[in-house]
């Protein structure tokens, strides 16, 4: 992702359309509101798949000693039973994303043989005729242990003689990704201000309410295996489940129905779609599994996981001059998925921001620890990056006095600066940073909010304001570049649009919707195009055999990479049309112009004016309602309007065949692939209101003000969406949300009892606005929003709670920021201070 | 098996469960209405709320043979097929109070219920009232939003 292009001109924006830009509501809603639901779990309450359950590691780290299976293969109702002897020349889970320079890369096997090294590590497998059956023969599974000491942590298991997980990696260390721009050591050493901080990013669990889910079909007379599973990147994953198996793609088909929420969690490609494919093909029966939400925090990738070392140089005025910082990256157990790509590259170059920092060095260490695997979740490496940055220039605001937004201000790349490399070598493409925060400041009343935190302290009331900026760099690609930091993914994104007879249009993505509302947004894009309306238009999704080779959804690229490739497709297909219309019309194609679904010549010649034509149009819609009425259907449309042709009369014709230009292929059907030249810098402020109760350590948020700037906006309802939604996780990280492991790496959440996700009553109603400044590496204008929010509430609502405890001469709370957390700050600050209160509990 | 009879959206019902049977796994493995999800195993989320006898429950928390005799009303029985809308969908669609999907049906017989229970109520209560639903997709603002509009279009219908 070196290799920018710095064209300002290479796309024009497009121009807006009837539906692009407008709040068209969701086409899926309706089939969804009324149960209509696709989910793989609903297609499987409906099949007489076996039901497959999984045998998970109990210890953090153990040596197997024996695996006795005997018992549970005989019990009533059970049909197979896998342990790591059963898979013989089955592939281990690959890693597509190796941080570069990695010494070896230790890759997680479908179930464990000789080793478990962390707590829900796969070790065997049922396949039963009920669910019940299966669970029962898990009891019946003996598996004899010893238990090895285990790392629960990064910093302690780089320790010298900490207990080590693979023995090709010393020390449990992955790779040392140094990525340095600028003179460093010189900014720090002419610095006039130096603030130094150790942070730590906690670990989350991405928790989509749908957990992971799989159904496979082989079928042994063809060898066909039909593979349905909750997947945001189908292509990929039927290409990872065919290397395991050994099964040639052609033979192979992915399907991702709908999905219930992914957040990066099912970016990754797991043990249960390898075991349910291989049980299938074993037994010749259809197998389904579920995960439990208790097998959910065990077994599905968490998020985040940094301790962070941080050092920000700045002059006097608050020019930040040099950043410098060491982040310890939890891995977990195994390299799986896009595990240790993320922290080296996604957070390694973002580091700046969206500020002009001229000198810049970051080390990311990945470390090894026996615990679930580590992926991408909601930002995947920017919220990381943008928590460091974004608290370290809090932390140089309050070390100069200078007010926190006017820190940031002096610091913003400047729109005139654009296209800005960053030292790092990513480039910010475009923005006005400082018009976002000015509008955030103004919507959330900053001044005002100012005044009204000192008249509360006053009252000894601890209101805390918190600003967080940010920039993600959004929708990956290009190819070339990713290929460069060894992510072994596409960066490109297919689209293919066909036009049916009738006019109305199928458009077959790539992209994956999760919940984001593609059925509808890409429609609005390829509608507009074609002159039709959004619900003219169907969009397919998840299936490899009708998509072609897509990459899938993440990194907030489905609008950018996916959308444009539909705008492409469609403005292939919509040529071909003109040319046919010109045809029909005997003129040139580029002397007609297309409005409200007619091709017209540009000239007028030829076409009837509009006031002779009214009561044949009245005339026509007539008959239509009367054909309507009685056969429910339309009459196909007529080109009553002499000398215009309408894009169906194109479709039919296009179809027929019995008139078209010589030489030209039959039908309207288009493909396109867009490969970007660089990723979208999509960027926002946050403002975050809380107040904390000094007494119990309480924090109520109280409001949260969100400002977005994700280029063009396609559908302002599902951006508004994404927002509200994208905000209310990262509250979660700052406030609620831990996966809390014990010393010896055993997990102490377990359910929605342990593991607090923010509720209805946790959150305040988001105030939110937007700029909107167009990227021009893709036609469309579009940014990334899907994550956006999630990186820039995070460390708004963290300063916010620091700000209102700074009286106290609280400087750090980890997070989630509980009461427990926030009062033991208070009280440690209080001892410290000599002022120790009454709160004694 | 014990027998199990009750009357689903309207319709008798009669069949065979095991005692370990939930009422969400009947409606959905036996009775194939798969509207009705399972979003957790700790009766926390609430994807799976029906109405049973009136008042909203979560499926996963009674066993199948509990409501021998009782009338459910499962998320495909709240509009009749064809029909319009029921005005609580209605108002989801509306407002985009779903993304993924996946809480949104017990959502909305959660937010029937509340609006059966107590009119029109404000926005707090309606946070409150709703502790007992996760959605991770939509930080919740627009669910609040459609469950007021509902509510009052429910109000206007009962007028």
């Amino acid at each position: 992702m070196d290799n920018q292009t710095q064209n300002p001109d290479l796309h024009p924006p497009a121009a807006e359309g009837p539906s692009v830009g407008r709040p068209v509501r969701r086409l899926e809603d309706e089939r969804l509101l009324r149960g209509g639901s696709r989910y793989v779990s609903d297609l499987i309450a409906t099949s007489d798949a076996l039901r497959v359950k999984i045998l998970r590691s109990p210890h953090a780290h153990a040596r197997i000693l024996a695996v006795g299976a005997t018992a549970a293969r005989a019990m009533p109702g059970v049909v197979a039973v896998l342990t790591a002897d059963d898979l013989a020349g089955v592939g281990a889970l690959p890693c597509d994303w190796q941080a570069p320079g990695m010494i070896a890369v230790p890759l997680h096997p479908v179930l464990a043989r000789d080793r478990a090294r962390y707590v829900g590590e796969p070790i065997a497998a049922v396949a039963a005729e009920s669910a019940h059956a299966a669970e029962d023969a898990l009891a019946a599974i003996a598996v004899s242990y010893e238990v090895l000491l285990a790392v629960a942590e990064q910093e302690a298991a780089i320790e010298p003689g900490a207990a080590q997980l693979h023995d090709a990696l010393p020390n449990n260390i992955g790779y040392q990704f140094r990525r340095e721009g600028g003179d460093v050591e010189r900014a720090f050493a002419e610095a006039e201000v130096v603030v130094r901080r150790r942070l730590t990013n906690n670990r989350v669990a991405p928790s989509p309410l749908e957990g992971r889910v799989v159904l496979s079909e082989f079928d042994p007379v063809s060898g066909r295996l039909v593979h349905h599973t909750a997947s945001q990147l189908p292509h990929p994953h039927a290409r990872s489940l065919g290397a395991c198996l050994g099964l040639p793609l052609h033979k192979l088909r992915l399907v991702a129905p709908d999905i219930g929420g992914g957040f990066g969690a099912k970016l990754c490609f797991y043990a249960e779609d390898v075991i349910c494919a291989f049980l299938s093909m074993r037994t010749g029966r259809p197998c389904a599994w579920s995960e439990g939400r208790g097998e959910s925090f065990l077994a599905t990738t968490h998020g985040r996981d940094h301790i962070q070392y941080a050092e920000i140089a700045a002059s006097r005025d608050g020019r930040i001059t040099g950043f410098r910082s060491r982040l310890l990256a939890d891995i977990g157990a195994y390299a799986i998925g896009m595990g240790p790509g993320v922290p080296a590259i996604n957070t390694g170059f973002s580091v700046s921001g969206p500020y002009n920092i001229p000198n810049v060095a970051t080390e990311v260490v990945g470390v090894f620890t026996n615990r679930t695997p580590t992926g991408p979740y909601r930002g995947a490496g920017h919220p990381e990056a943008t928590f460091l940055l974004e608290r370290m220039v809090d932390e140089l605001a309050r070390e100069l006095a200078m007010d926190p937004a006017e820190v940031r201000r002096v610091n913003f790349v400047s729109p005139s600066a654009m296209p800005h490399r960053m030292p790092t070598g990513w480039t910010l493409d475009s923005g006005d940073y400082a018009a976002n925060l000015d509008a955030a400041l103004e919507l959330a009343g900053y001044r005002a909010l100012r005044a009204r935190q000192a008249a509360l302290r006053a009252e000894g009331r601890f209101l805390g304001i918190g600003v967080a900026t940010f920039s993600e760099s959004s929708g990956v690609g290009p190819s070339i570049g990713m290929g460069s930091v060894g992510f072994r993914r596409a960066g490109h994104e297919s689209a293919r649009v066909v036009v049916h007879a009738d006019g109305s249009a199928t458009v077959f993505s790539g992209t994956m919707s999760t919940g984001q509302g593609h059925a509808t947004s890409l429609a609005q894009v390829a509608a507009d195009v074609l002159g039709l309306a959004p619900d003219e238009v169907e969009v397919v999704e998840g299936d490899t055999e009708a998509v072609p080779f897509g990459t899938g959804t993440f990194n907030s690229r489905s609008m950018a990479i996916g959308g444009t490739a539909v705008y492409e497709a469609a403005r292939k297909l919509l040529d071909k049309a003109r040319k046919i219309a010109a045809h029909k019309l005997q003129r040139r194609p580029a002397d007609l112009t297309f409005e409200d679904g007619v091709f017209r010549p540009s000239d007028g010649l030829g076409v009837i004016p509009a006031a002779a034509h009214i009561g044949k149009k009245v005339e026509d819609k007539v008959v239509h309602a009367v054909f309507r009425r009685r056969m429910g259907m339309d009459l196909p449309p007529s080109d009553r309007e002499a000398g215009t042709v309408t894009f169906a009369d194109v479709a039919r014709e296009a179809h027929l065949g019995h008139d078209l230009p010589m030489g030209m292929a039959p039908g309207l059907d288009e493909t396109d692939f867009f490969d970007p030249v660089d990723m979208p810098s999509a960027y926002g402020t946050h403002i975050a209101v809380v107040e904390v109760d000094p007494e119990t350590g309480q924090v109520a948020l109280l409001r949260h003000v969100v400002v977005d700037d994700c280029g063009r906006i396609i559908n302002p309802l599902l951006v508004e969406g994404q927002l509200h939604g994208g905000a209310a996780q990262g509250v979660g990280q700052a406030l609620m949300e831990a996966m809390v492991h014990g010393m010896g790496g055993e997990p102490m959440v377990g359910s929605f009892e342990e593991y607090a996700m923010p509720r209805a009553a946790d959150l305040p109603s988001f105030e939110t606005g937007h700029t909107e400044v167009p990227t021009k590496l893709n036609p469309l204008g579009a940014k990334g929003v899907g994550e956006g929010a999630t990186i820039g509430a995070t460390p708004a609502v963290v300063n916010a709670v620091l700000d209102a405890l700074a009286a106290l001469g609280v400087t750090e709370v980890a997070m989630p920021m509980t009461p427990m957390h926030v009062w033991r700050a208070i009280e440690r600050a209080r001892e410290a201070r000599g002022t120790k209160g009454g709160g004694d509990a | 098996m014990p027998d199990v009879s009750m009357t689903v959206n309207g319709r008798a019902v009669r069949g065979t469960a095991e005692g370990r049977t939930l009422l969400v796994e009947y409606l959905r493995e036996h009775l194939h209405l798969t509207g009705t999800h399972v979003g957790c195993d700790t009766t926390q989320c609430g994807a799976c709320v029906v109405h049973v006898d009136g008042l909203a429950v979560k499926s996963c928390t009674m066993l199948v043979l509990e409501c021998e005799g009782s009338a459910v009303t499962t998320i495909e029985g709240l509009a009749p097929h064809g029909g319009s809308l029921h005005p609580m969908q209605a108002a989801f669609r509306e407002h985009h109070a779903l993304q993924c999907g996946y809480c949104t049906s017990g959502m909305v017989m959660m937010a029937v219920d509340i609006a059966r229970r107590l009119d029109e109520p404000d926005e707090a209560t309606i946070r409150e009232e709703l502790k007992g639903n996760i959605c991770r997709c939509t930080g919740y603002h627009n669910i609040v939003t459609a469950i007021v509009a509902g509510a009052k279009a429910m109000a206007a219908e009962r007028e």
